[in-house]
Formats: structure tokens, C-alpha cells, sequence
């Protein structure tokens, strides 16, 4: 009965957000993109997409790095016309999206408060998505246990640090294992939340969810090898959620290499396909060939599951989705910039497709 | 080249001590002159060296800024995290001297602390492995570059030492050895004109003392003919007269006139 009420509220930004999706750039464009010879030919491209009005003021030799600010640029205008229109419950959605980003922005300043810098320059570094009202007071604090404290206070993250961390721990404990530790915790309570909603944002999200969270224990476990992080502490990273979960992750807790992580992706018909033909011990592409790393399957999965979320109607799934791809074509633009400008044309093909 | 030559005293002390200064240029020149030869050997050496660096340091920059290129891809930016983990040096660069023929060259050695990087943990959740292989691409990367300068230094460095020796083998061979040269034939002719002028000098004097000894010899010839003539007046008288004459002469026993 839900559907019937849900155009009351979403009708109109899911119609925004099903526009935005058509906005992606679609395979053609993408060749058109990968022929290009200089970056000034790129951005002529671009200016057939969605993100002509933030690149035509730029002056012409155009670098990667503000080529990637200009497209953030855009991403976060989309975005934050669907925040300025949205009322409960997809407000609250939207909320918990921009949580993620939140977090890498305190922990950012986190970083710098520990090394005594001056956070207020590191507010430009910020993601604008992760931006909350609040953050700037963030800056006042000089001590980490201030920083803990207006943390507890001010932001909207304080029920992520009230649960898993003490002011002690800001202290002692690794910058990344904080972040990961709050991850796990947003995406925890993210999953709760997407679970309340009802059906079928649950079923679609907790997919997504599970995926994601699969993939973050997955990479935690690849790159803690052979680093000071124990493997007491690596299980405590993990998600408490996801296909893995409970059981694949206390073996994955366990394992010392590649080979043994490989052994129990296979058990899981998802993964094991994926697996397939891939060397994981190339990162991105490889040096050697053009065969695609494990972070690379892991882009190409979770594009097709966002994919699969406008398959459905009513449900809050798409904004994320809409999100998490226009996420993946900004590193796509990136990666042919990047390509184009180092003039390695050879694995400019190496990027993920949407459309 | 015009008579150049050092202002000495044409003796034949000093003819032996240019012909020792000879005799030390010419050793000076042929050792000058290998170390030149074993220098620009080196030089040579280095500037193949430096060829294959620098197309290497291409490569190899090309590779480190792409694999950054892939970190960008997977984790988005990590500069901060990276630079405010960095609490010491990972890699060191130390210098050592390296001497060639006498020409001391500073090479650069890179040292890599082995006991892995401050932010390892850095992309724990996404593109660890990405990150830590671009740590790696720019570890050799650096590499490049500490081989690369350790290099140009020393081609800088020998490139100046081979001029200057270079220099000076020159200087020996057509200035030094040529006035020593000189020198040593201006001593040996102004010796040898002494020697002619000695040699003119004893034949004067025994043209001289010949010429003397026949003005006596005829003085004695007329003396004799004379004595014979009166001796054929004088006969008796003779041996008399003779020793009466000297007798005169010995036998001046007058006392000193005293004034």
C-alpha cells in the first residue's frame, strides 16, 4: 500500500533523479571520449554532457585535478537540489548518504588536529558533500579531547563515536582505523535504517549494503597483510553485515594471503564468477597487460547492482544508486583525462561503463 | 716559437739543473696525460650512464605519476593522510667519495628502510594495494633520480678536471718542455762559445809566448855572434872579463844609504 503514497513525497525527485540517470554519459560518449588526442579535445566532449555549465568558464589547458573539482562541482549541485526539495523520509535518506562522506571529513580533520595544523585550512579540502552545518566549530578545538568532545556535541556523527571510540582511542589508535571503525558503524546503522523503510528500498539497498560491506572486508583483510594491524583487530573492522557475514569473515580473519582470500570468495556463486580471469595480485589494470584487478571487478559489480536499483519504482534505493554511479563516471572522466594527459592511450579502455 | 727561454746564467751547474727540469717535465707530461687518458675514460663511461638513466627516469616517472593516475581512480585524494602520516624518512640518501686518479666523486647512495611505510594502513578500506604500489613505483622512481644526480655530478665535476689537466698537459707539452728546450740549447751554444773563445784565447797566447820566446831566441843568436866576434879579439880576456862583470854586481858591499 506504500506505492500509493510514495509520489506524495518522491514522486517529484525520483523524476529528477530517473532525469539525472539519463544524464550519465552513455557508451558512445565514452569512445568519443577515449579518442580524444589533448584535453582541450576532452572538455569539447564535455561540454555535450551535463557538466558544460561548470567546465566553460575554465580556462583552456584544463589540468585532471580541477577537471575532477569542476565534476565533484556538479555531482554536489545535483545532489544538493534534491536535498533543498526533499522532505521525510527521503530527506533522512539523504542525510544518511552524505554520512559517509562526514565521516572521511572529521577524520581529515581529526588527522590535522592530531598534528597540530590549522584545520580551518583543511575545510577547503573537505568533501562538500560531508559538509554539515557544524563542521567549522569543529576548528575551534585544539586538543583532541575538545575535538571529542564538539564531535559528540556538533555532528551529526556522534552516535557513530559515542559507540566505538573514547577520546583515548583519537589518541592512540591508527587515523585509518578510526575511519574504518566509524564506517563500519555508519553502514551498520545505515543498514538498520534502510531495513525500517520496508520493502522494497530494504531489498534493494540491503544488496547494495551487502555488497558494499562484503567488498570493505574483503580489501580490509587484501591490505592489512603484512602490516602491524592484528588480526584480532582486522575482524573488529569488519561490517556485521553483508553475504559474508558471519562466517566467511571469521575465516577471513584468519588468512595470511591471496590465495586463501580466493579460497572463500569462491564459495559465493556472486564473487566466484568474479573472480574469474582475474589476477589479484595486479592492481588496477596492471602494469603488465590490460587485465582487470580485483578493484576493478569489484567497480564493474557494483555498478551493475546501482543499475539494477531503477530497475524497481517507490523506493529510496535510487538516490544512492544515482549517487554511487555518478560517483564512478567522475573517476571514469578522471581516469580518460588522466590517460589522455600522460599519453598512456594504451589502458585508457581500463575504465568501468554504466551505460 | 721565438727563442722563449727561462733567464739563467749560461753555466754547466745550471745546464744540469735544466736538464733535471727537462727530464721532470717530460715525466710531469706522460703522467698528465694518462690521468687525462683514465679520465675521459670515465667521463665517457658516465655519459653513457647518464643516457640510459635518463631514458630510464622517463620510464620510470611516467610509471610513478600513472600509478598515481590509479590510486587517484580507486581511493580519490590521499595526499593529506600520506603527508601527515610521515613522521620520518623512509629513504635516506647518503654520499660516499669515490676517487678516481685523484679526482674525488661524490656518489649518492639511496638507503630504503626496509620496516615498511608510516601509512601502510592508508586506503585500509579501498585501494591499500593501489596506494602501496605507487609507493613502490615512486620508491624506484627516486631511485632513478639519486642515480641520475650522483651521476651528473660527477660528469660536472670530471668535465672540469679533464679541462683543467688537459690544460696543463698542453701548457707542458708546448710552452714548458719547448723553453726548456730552448734553454738548454741557449746554455750548450753560449758554453760552447766560451769554449771557442778559450780555445782562441790559448792559441793567442801561445802565438804570443812563441813569438816571445823567438824575439829572446834571436836576442840570444845576435848576443852570440857578437861574444864570438869580441872572443876573436878578446880571447884571453874573455873568462876574465866575464866574471869581472858579474863580480862587479856581487860584490856591491857598500852600506845602505840611510836618509
Amino acid at each position: 500500500m506504500k506505492e500509493i503514497y510514495f509520489n506524495a513525497d518522491a514522486g517529484y525527485l525520483e523524476g529528477v533523479v530517473r532525469g539525472y540517470r539519463d544524464g550519465l554519459i552513455t557508451k558512445p560518449q565514452y569512445s568519443n571520449l577515449t579518442q580524444c588526442e589533448t584535453m582541450d579535445d576532452l572538455k569539447l566532449q564535455l561540454a555535450t554532457t551535463d557538466y558544460a555549465p561548470f567546465l566553460q568558464n575554465e580556462p583552456s589547458p584544463i589540468s585532471t585535478s580541477t577537471l575532477s573539482a569542476r565534476c565533484t562541482d556538479a555531482l554536489v549541485a545535483e545532489f544538493q537540489y534534491l536535498q533543498q526539495n526533499s522532505a521525510e523520509p527521503i530527506s533522512k535518506f539523504l542525510e544518511y548518504i552524505t554520512y559517509g562522506y562526514m565521516i572521511d571529513n572529521v577524520v581529515l580533520l581529526i588527522t590535522g588536529t592530531l598534528h597540530e595544523r590549522d584545520t580551518h585550512d583543511l575545510l577547503e579540502k573537505c568533501h562538500p558533500l560531508g559538509f554539515f552545518d557544524t563542521m567549522p566549530a569543529l576548528c575551534v578545538a585544539t586538543t583532541v579531547q575538545d575535538l571529542y568532545n564538539t564531535v559528540m556535541v556538533d555532528s551529526p556523527l556522534a552516535g557513530y563515536f559515542r559507540e566505538c571510540l573514547s577520546a583515548e582511542d583519537l589518541n592512540e589508535l591508527n587515523i585509518e582505523i578510526i575511519r574504518n571503525t566509524l564506517y563500519k558503524a555508519y553502514l551498520e546503522d545505515f543498514y538498520n535504517y534502510c531495513m525500517a523503510c520496508g520493502e522494497p528500498t530494504a531489498s534493494i539497498m540491503s544488496e547494495i549494503l551487502n555488497f558494499e560491506s562484503d567488498r570493505r572486508t574483503v580489501n580490509i583483510t587484501i591490505n592489512s597483510f603484512g602490516t602491524e594491524l592484528s588480526k584480532d583487530d582486522r575482524s573488529k573492522l569488519y561490517p556485521r553485515l553483508g553475504n559474508m557475514y558471519p562466517e566467511a569473515q571469521t575465516r577471513l580473519a584468519r588468512v595470511d594471503d591471496m590465495d586463501q582470500v580466493k579460497a572463500i570468495l569462491e564459495q559465493y556463486s556472486e564473487y566466484k564468477t568474479m573472480l574469474l580471469g582475474v589476477n589479484l595480485n595486479a592492481s588496477s589494470g596492471g602494469v603488465g597487460g590490460n587485465e582487470l584487478s580485483l578493484e576493478d571487478r569489484f567497480f564493474i559489480k557494483e555498478v551493475d547492482l546501482n543499475k539494477e536499483a531503477f530497475e524497481q519504482q517507490f523506493h529510496l534505493g535510487v538516490f544512492y544508486a544515482w549517487l554511487r554511479l555518478k560517483e564512478q563516471e567522475i573517476r571514469n572522466i578522471v581516469w580518460v583525462a588522466e590517460c589522455i594527459s600522460q599519453q598512456q592511450k594504451d589502458k585508457i579502455n581500463n575504465y568501468t561503463p554504466i551505460y | 716559437m721565438a727563442a722563449v727561454r727561462d733567464n739563467v746564467f749560461p753555466t754547466r751547474m745550471n745546464l744540469t739543473v735544466t736538464k733535471t727540469r727537462l727530464k721532470g717535465a717530460q715525466t710531469g707530461h706522460s703522467l698528465l696525460k694518462r690521468k687525462s687518458e683514465a679520465l675521459t675514460a670515465r667521463f665517457r663511461a658516465i655519459v653513457r650512464k647518464i643516457e640510459d638513466a635518463k631514458l630510464k627516469m622517463g620510464k620510470v616517472m611516467q610509471n610513478a605519476s600513472f600509478s598515481l593516475a590509479e590510486v587517484a581512480y580507486i581511493t580519490g585524494d590521499i595526499s593529506y593522510q600520506v603527508r601527515e602520516s610521515a613522521k620520518s624518512a623512509t629513504f635516506k640518501v647518503s654520499a660516499k667519495q669515490e676517487n678516481v686518479s685523484g679526482v674525488i666523486l661524490p656518489m649518492f647512495q639511496p638507503e630504503v628502510q626496509a620496516s615498511g611505510s608510516q601509512f601502510e594502513l592508508t586506503g585500509l578500506g579501498r585501494g591499500g594495494q593501489q596506494i602501496q604500489k605507487a609507493r613502490g613505483v615512486y620508491i624506484k622512481a627516486v631511485e632513478t633520480l639519486v642515480e641520475l644526480a650522483s651521476l651528473q655530478t660527477a660528469f660536472v665535476i670530471l668535465d672540469e678536471v679533464i679541462k683543467l689537466t688537459n690544460r696543463r698537459v698542453n701548457a707542458i707539452e708546448y710552452v714548458i718542455i719547448p723553453r726548456i728546450e730552448n734553454t738548454i740549447s741557449y746554455i750548450n751554444s753560449e758554453l760552447d762559445e766560451q769554449d771557442r773563445e778559450e780555445f782562441y784565447r790559448l792559441k793567442k797566447i801561445q802565438g804570443k809566448k812563441k813569438e816571445r820566446a823567438a824575439a829572446t831566441q834571436r836576442e840570444m843568436d845576435e848576443k852570440a855572434k857578437l861574444a864570438i866576434d869580441d872572443g876573436n879579439i878578446h880571447q884571453v880576456v874573455d873568462d876574465d872579463s866575464e866574471t869581472g862583470v858579474r863580480n862587479i854586481l856581487s860584490e856591491q858591499t857598500d852600506s845602505d844609504i840611510i836618509f
